[in-house]
């Protein structure tokens, strides 16, 4: 048990009112106030209910399939050199990515709420389909709201959602990528306030939004704990996770934060390169602002508009990153760094033909720089990788890349 | 007194309403805007709102997205905004003139740098959609320095609990938003919108002005009733927007909004004070 001043520090956010440091807050239109306060004071009593918990933790178990497996990768290992590297399965979470962890907690309180109604935004459309999946299980509406340009290149999820009898809209508005379908998705709930939960898929969003979509992945991290401990007899050195929002970084990042000797990396989206100007990487380029609803590392012009995206990994493809992150960022505890889009496609490859292991393009830019910090460590250091997603939805991303038409 | 104030208190002695239109800065081009608030000025319009364009307007219908849209196409930003009530003021330095956007634009500006702008080019108020009373203090701290009011909304949703800690930050008047939804949306029910005002009218002096759903003489005419003003904005701008779509000349477009504008202010002045 540590006993160093930061257990004080990291515990304490978000204060009363969602902030973490100057970050977090509640940017909204008016008439959503109150239901952000319905939501808080709701999740606040369920966080500490025995009964709610239970009832969560069977969902993980059951439904989910946790505790996912803290597999280490030895052939890709050995392939990169330096450190070994462990992943955390994620992908094979039930639909295929760390989101779940989030949806089937947001769901529980949109039962608890008595809403009949649920809706999402989605970039890839992994939080999409888990939205889509639980709504099914309970048996309520879904409405998924999503970037014209996302509809195109994840054309797989998209079926998916709709097998499972969501309704996906697409958003022809502004870049219509993840922040438009985001703008969307508050647009429909600001009209339908009364029946409708709005299940966001990230640790961004108005408070509460960050503080309970981080406290839902972060059975990631304190699985992740326990197994390096069990497995490896230690705590690993480092851990490496991709930031596009920011909920499978936060997920892993977060039950370890107050363990000194545990360095932490998250990963942007390098695009075309950081220097180009086409890239996903807020923290690393961009400057705090304001945007859906929280105060934040933005990518903005010099007139405070919200900048274009780039990345080949449509859900890291976000001008924006949780609130959370910003705060870490500036306090330091956790490194923030990229890997552009070359390096995620060749990590995509290397991982899938050395461990048989194909991960989502996004889980591939941890990859990619857990790679290059790996061979800067000895062979009795370790890295934790949270792959957080598995990679069948991008097939045609990489098919297309690679020239090849079916 | 500031000026909005000011004009609500001259407005509310000859029994009228205050017709406050809103158009977004540069829509559909930056030389439409300062003739546009002129004509609006002379079709009845007491308050002139002018919308900062913004690439994530979140609270927008599509009607006035598009006029977002259109207006950043056009080059539009807020620091053009400012420039637009400068030139405003060179021929009307009587008409009350407000910003209402989002808290981005204003914050990258930096809140001191806006307030010291604004009161230089003869604004009087700023209404930012996503910005709260619980995140307002910087903002309204410079705004006030400079002697601008801070204009808040009140929603359908709001508690009547949470009524007074708006009114408490806003000064010049309160934006009642008539229905849940976005600008442009859904069908008014006048009667709810009475009950609503009058709790806030519990709460403060400050003049109150109706918008969202607002589109023609009928419907500001039944919402003006239990109001002080009222705020047409998707029906204007959707008026400006297929003007501009079938190639209308300047001078046409201000035909088609003062139209508009002049029928709207003939139904406020139909209620009887």
């Amino acid at each position: 048990m540590t006993t160093d001043i930061n257990t004080k520090l990291f515990a304490s956010v978000p204060d009363a009112d969602g902030r973490f440091g100057v970050y977090g807050g509640k940017f909204v239109a008016e008439t959503l106030m109150s239901a952000l306060s319905e939501l808080e004071i709701l999740y606040r009593r369920l966080a500490d209910d025995p009964e709610f918990q239970r009832e969560l933790d069977e969902d993980l178990a059951h439904y989910v399939g946790r505790p996912s497996p803290l597999y280490e990768a030895r052939r890709w290992s050995d392939r990169v050199g330096g450190a070994r590297i462990l992943l955390k399965r994620e992908d094979l979470n039930h639909t295929g990515a760390h989101k779940v962890n989030n949806t089937v907690g947001q769901a529980l309180l949109a039962k608890h709420m008595g809403k009949r109604r649920v809706i999402a935004e989605t970039g890839a459309g992994q939080h999409g389909v888990a939205t889509a999946t639980i709504a099914a299980r309970l048996g309520l509406e879904c409405h998924v709201f999503m970037g014209e340009e996302d509809v195109r290149r994840q054309a797989l999820n998209v079926y998916r959602m709709k097998l499972l009898g969501a309704t996906v809209v697409p958003v022809t508005s502004g870049s219509r990528t993840l922040k438009d379908a985001m703008n969307e998705a508050m647009r429909d709930w600001v009209t339908n306030v009364d029946d409708t939960f709005y299940i966001i898929g990230t640790v961004a969003g108005p408070h509460p939004y960050p503080m309970l979509v981080r406290d839902f992945q972060c059975v990631i991290g304190r699985e992740a704990r326990a197994q390096s401990l069990s497995q490896t007899g230690r705590l690993p050195d480092a851990l490496v996770a991709c930031v596009g929002g920011g909920s499978n970084a936060i997920g892993l990042f977060h039950p370890f934060l107050e363990d000194e000797s545990v360095a932490m990396y998250g990963v942007e989206a390098g695009g075309h390169g950081v220097a180009t100007g086409e890239h996903a990487a807020p923290l690393t380029a961009g400057t705090p602002g304001v945007l859906h609803g929280n105060r934040t590392y933005l990518m903005q012009d010099e007139d405070g508009q919200i900048m274009h995206t780039h990345s080949v990994s449509a859900g890291l493809d976000y001008p924006g990153v949780g609130p959370e992150h910003s705060w870490l960022k500036d306090v330091g505890r956790v490194n923030y760094v990229t890997a552009d889009d070359a390096e995620a496609l060749a990590a995509f490859h290397d991982l899938t033909r050395t461990e048989g292991i194909m991960p989502a393009l996004e889980s591939a830019h941890a990859l990619a720089y857990a790679g290059r910090l790996a061979a800067t460590m000895t062979p009795e250091q370790t890295i934790i990788v949270n792959l957080s997603g598995r990679g069948d939805k991008d097939i045609h991303t990489v098919a297309d890349i690679d020239g090849i038409d079916f | 007194m500031s000026k909005i104030a000011g004009r609500f208190q001259q407005l509310a002695a000859q029994g009228r309403k205050a017709l406050v239109p809103y158009i977004v800065a540069g829509d559909p081009d930056l030389a439409s805007t300062v003739p546009l608030m002129h004509a609006l000025v002379d079709a009845g319009a007491d308050i002139i709102e002018l919308g900062v364009p913004f690439s994530d307007p979140m609270s927008e219908g599509p009607v006035i997205q598009k006029a977002h849209e259109r207006a950043l196409a056009s080059g539009a930003r807020l620091r053009d905004a400012l420039a637009m009530v400068a030139t405003f003021r060179e021929r009307d330095s009587e008409t009350p003139v407000l910003l209402m956007g989002y808290a981005n634009p204003v914050e990258h500006m930096g809140y001191a740098r806006f307030a010291d702008q604004a009161a230089a080019v003869g604004l009087d108020g700023l209404l930012t959609v996503d910005i709260p009373p619980e995140e307002v203090a910087g903002v309204n701290a410079e705004l006030h320095r400079v002697g601008l009011d801070n204009i808040f909304l009140v929603a359908p949703t709001t508690p009547k609990a949470r009524i007074q800690s708006i009114v408490d930050q806003a000064s010049g008047f309160i934006y009642y938003v008539a229905l849940k939804g976005v600008t442009g949306a859904g069908h008014l029910d006048a009667e709810d919108v009475a009950q609503h005002l009058a709790h806030i009218r519990e709460a403060t002096t400050l003049p109150l002005a109706v918008g969202f759903g607002i589109k023609d003489a009928d419907s500001a005419r039944r919402v003006g009733a239990a109001a002080d003003g009222v705020v047409v904005g998707s029906a204007l701008v959707d008026t400006i927007a297929r003007a501009a779509a079938q190639g209308a000349s300047q001078e046409e477009l201000l035909k088609a909004a003062t139209e508009l504008v002049a029928s709207i202010r003939a139904g406020l002045d139909s209620i009887a004070s």
